[in-house]
């Protein structure tokens, strides 16, 4: 598989009174033509905001953005965060697309589906109205819509939420983008629907060999659809390895902390009670200079010389593409809470 | 449609019907007798009789406002066979202050009261509406500032303020009409020049306070609108700035303009008070304040307040319809 996205030490911030808001410090990831990679994190851990920088749809009066994000085009590499405003609105729509969290707000409410897409094809593409519109219902089609040429001409308001998704899918994957990036596409969805929608994701991405990045704050999409995972908090990357390992190898305390707190259907589920995470992300104003999730973790203490306080950690790698950010060693996470667990 | 259409239709009739009724009755509660003013001194019963019979006053308010449907159809006469006077269709009633059926009186307002409230609403509307888009455009600059005071001074000055102002400092001061020409009406189709020169202060002195409120309703319903999740898809989806100001953002954040516009407009169809006053226009403001103040001309003010309802009335109808075009989810519902 080939890398199509390299995403690079990639810092936004936002210059606000208070001071300015770092709401993504140094982050690094990449995805290649045909694999999903999620980015796990709660609310303002910065999974928005690092692939809205991506896409160049950040405010660049408000927002302050370095780092490199490399797009690997058939006809050679380009810098989205460098390149020219024009630049990356051309590629916008055809290189890469995004699709958001509320399929209600994200349809304009006074044009048909049919004319949203076609506006987009038309963009890239030579053609009448009319085959505009032709496309428009071949993709809904394709994205399931029952009697596409029919609904075609029909407003946002008259689709229920899921299929609104499935038309922003569709309208997002019109001129065949190499790069989807959806932006917790099912939060706002029934779980019924929730799993529909990942699955026509993920039957899409095999159709069109995309690759796709999935924001999410669910693990639950996360383990049906996912290749890689990184998990963000407080605007950085605080571990990063393939599925498997992710669920069954844990290396980092703040992952723990969330995957104990979905609830399990297994024997070590039943009848016991979630764990939350105590306590609130730090302000992401005055970032703490050492580890951002040390006053919440239980295995802080277990770190000698304030060490944890002292100095934030950096992301190195613990198993074979396995990436952490602890000071702790996967090994010692795993003997420190397996110790806890036999104490209760 | 259709059946929303007709739907609408239906309840706007009804409810010319219900003002013109309510019209009546709140004249008939009035403490003025019309037949005794138009008598005047040398009244006697019998005379007051006469003239009670001759205005149509001598029978029931529901009766009187049957009648007067009645003349809005088939026209009206007004007094005793050789005597009578006849208005024609549609009769809203006889003045006897200005001898002349309300009708008449009220077609030579009009065009009047038609010019200013059209070349105010063009002058307010290109200027509400561009300031509004750019201040929104250049949120924080120091023309949006600048614009910020405009909207300040302009929705606090009353216009019988600036209508004065505009008067003496411009008009008079610069010799821009003749003073004994104010307000005289020329046709805009055979004087063109002069019609403008009549209309075109009064019409800036009005169109400058409404300019004000729409310059802010603009520029807020145009950031509201670009924060708007389906401005961030039309972006996603690769559109130009340009596309996505006049496709996108415009379409929506104009279109609650067209039901401010439309009642506002409207409104002034029904007379600018004020402003007439101040710039001696014999416009519906112009007769209405008139009748109410010297010479107690009920059926002026019948006539007026009925033709400036039924304004209200079809502008809302004609808004609704028009917004069901725009917006399809009104069209659907």
């Amino acid at each position: 598989m080939s890398t199509f996205l390299e995403v690079k030490n990639l810092h936004v911030s936002f210059p606000t009174e208070d001071g300015a808001v770092l709401a993504s410090n140094d982050v690094s990831y990449s995805v290649a033509l045909g694999e999903t990679l999620a980015i796990v994190g709660e609310s303002g851990s910065g999974k928005s905001v690092a692939n809205l920088a991506v896409m160049g749809l950040h405010n660049p009066q408000r927002t302050k953005i370095s780092g490199s994000a490399i797009l690997h085009l058939p006809e050679g590499p380009i810098d989205v965060l460098s390149a020219p405003n024009e630049t990356v609105r051309r590629l916008r729509g055809k290189a890469m697309s995004m699709i958001f969290q509320d399929p209600m707000s994200a349809l304009h409410p006074f044009y048909t589906i049919g004319d949203q897409i076609a506006e987009a094809w038309a963009l890239y593409n030579e053609g009448s109205k009319a085959d505009g519109i032709k496309r428009a219902v071949e993709m809904l089609d394709l994205v399931g819509i029952p009697d596409a040429s029919k609904r075609v001409h029909e407003y946002p308001h008259q689709f229920s939420g899921g299929m609104r998704q499935r038309v922003m899918i569709a309208m997002a994957l019109v001129n065949n983008p190499s790069l989807l990036i959806a932006d917790e596409p099912t939060t706002a969805l029934d779980v019924t629907v929730q799993s529909q929608i990942l699955r026509l994701l993920a039957d899409l991405q095999k159709e069109f060999n995309m690759a796709v990045i999935l924001i999410t704050h669910d693990l639950g999409v996360v383990a049906e659809v996912a290749d890689r995972v990184s998990v963000m908090y407080s605007g950085r990357v605080v571990e990063s390895a393939p599925i498997d390992e992710i669920f069954y190898n844990t290396t980092h305390p703040y992952t723990r902390g969330l995957l104990n707190s979905i609830p399990r259907v297994d024997n070590n589920g039943i009848g016991t009670r979630l764990k939350a995470i105590p306590g609130q992300p730090p302000s992401l104003i005055s970032v703490p200079k050492g580890c951002a999730f040390e006053a919440r973790c239980e295995f802080a203490s277990h770190v000698s010389g304030g060490l944890c306080h002292a100095v934030n950690p950096d992301l190195v790698e613990k198993a074979p593409s396995h990436f952490g950010r602890c000071h702790l060693t996967g090994q010692q996470v795993i003997e420190i809470a397996n110790q806890n667990n036999g104490v209760k | 449609m259709l059946k929303y259409v007709s739907q609408r239709l239906f309840y706007t009739v009804l409810l010319l019907l219900l003002v013109s009724l309510s019209v009546y009755f709140i004249f008939d509660l009035l403490p003025v007798d019309p037949a005794r003013l138009v008598c005047s001194k040398n009244c006697s019963p019998a005379l007051l009789r006469d003239t009670r019979h001759k205005l149509g006053l001598d029978v029931s308010v529901i009766e009187q406002w049957l009648r007067f449907l009645q003349g809005l159809f088939i026209g009206r006469d007004y007094g005793v066979a050789a005597a009578a006077i006849h208005c024609p269709a549609p009769a809203f009633g006889y003045s006897f202050s200005r001898h002349e059926c309300v009708s008449t009186v009220l077609s030579h307002a009009f065009p009047v009261t038609l010019s200013l409230a059209v070349l105010a609403f063009i002058l307010w509307m290109t200027v509400g509406v561009s300031l509004g888009v750019l201040a929104a455009r250049k949120k924080g600059s120091i023309f949006d500032r600048v614009s910020t005071v405009f909207v300040l001074i302009g929705t606090s000055l009353p216009t019988f303020l600036t209508g004065v102002l505009v008067v003496i400092f411009i008009i008079l001061k610069f010799n821009l009409v003749d003073p004994l020409e104010i307000g005289n009406w020329s046709n805009p189709l055979t004087d063109p020049i002069g019609w403008l020169q009549t209309f075109i202060w009064p019409a800036a002195t009005l169109a400058f306070a409404y300019a004000a409120t729409y310059t802010r309703f603009t520029r807020s319903n145009v950031i509201e609108t670009s924060s708007e999740d389906f401005i961030r898809t039309a972006r996603a989806k690769g559109l130009s700035e340009k596309v996505i100001l006049r496709k996108h953002t415009l379409r929506a954040a104009l279109a609650p303009l067209v039901t401010l516009a439309g009642l506002d407009f409207a409104g002034l169809l029904g007379g600018a008070i004020i402003t007439e006053k101040v710039f001696g226009l014999d416009g519906l403001g112009g007769i209405s304040i008139e009748a109410v103040t010297s010479s107690y001309d009920l059926p002026i003010i019948v006539g007026t307040t009925i033709v400036a309802s039924t304004f209200v009335v079809v502008a809302n109808l004609i808004v609704d319809i028009t917004y069901a075009f725009i917006d399809p989810r009104v069209r659907h519902a």
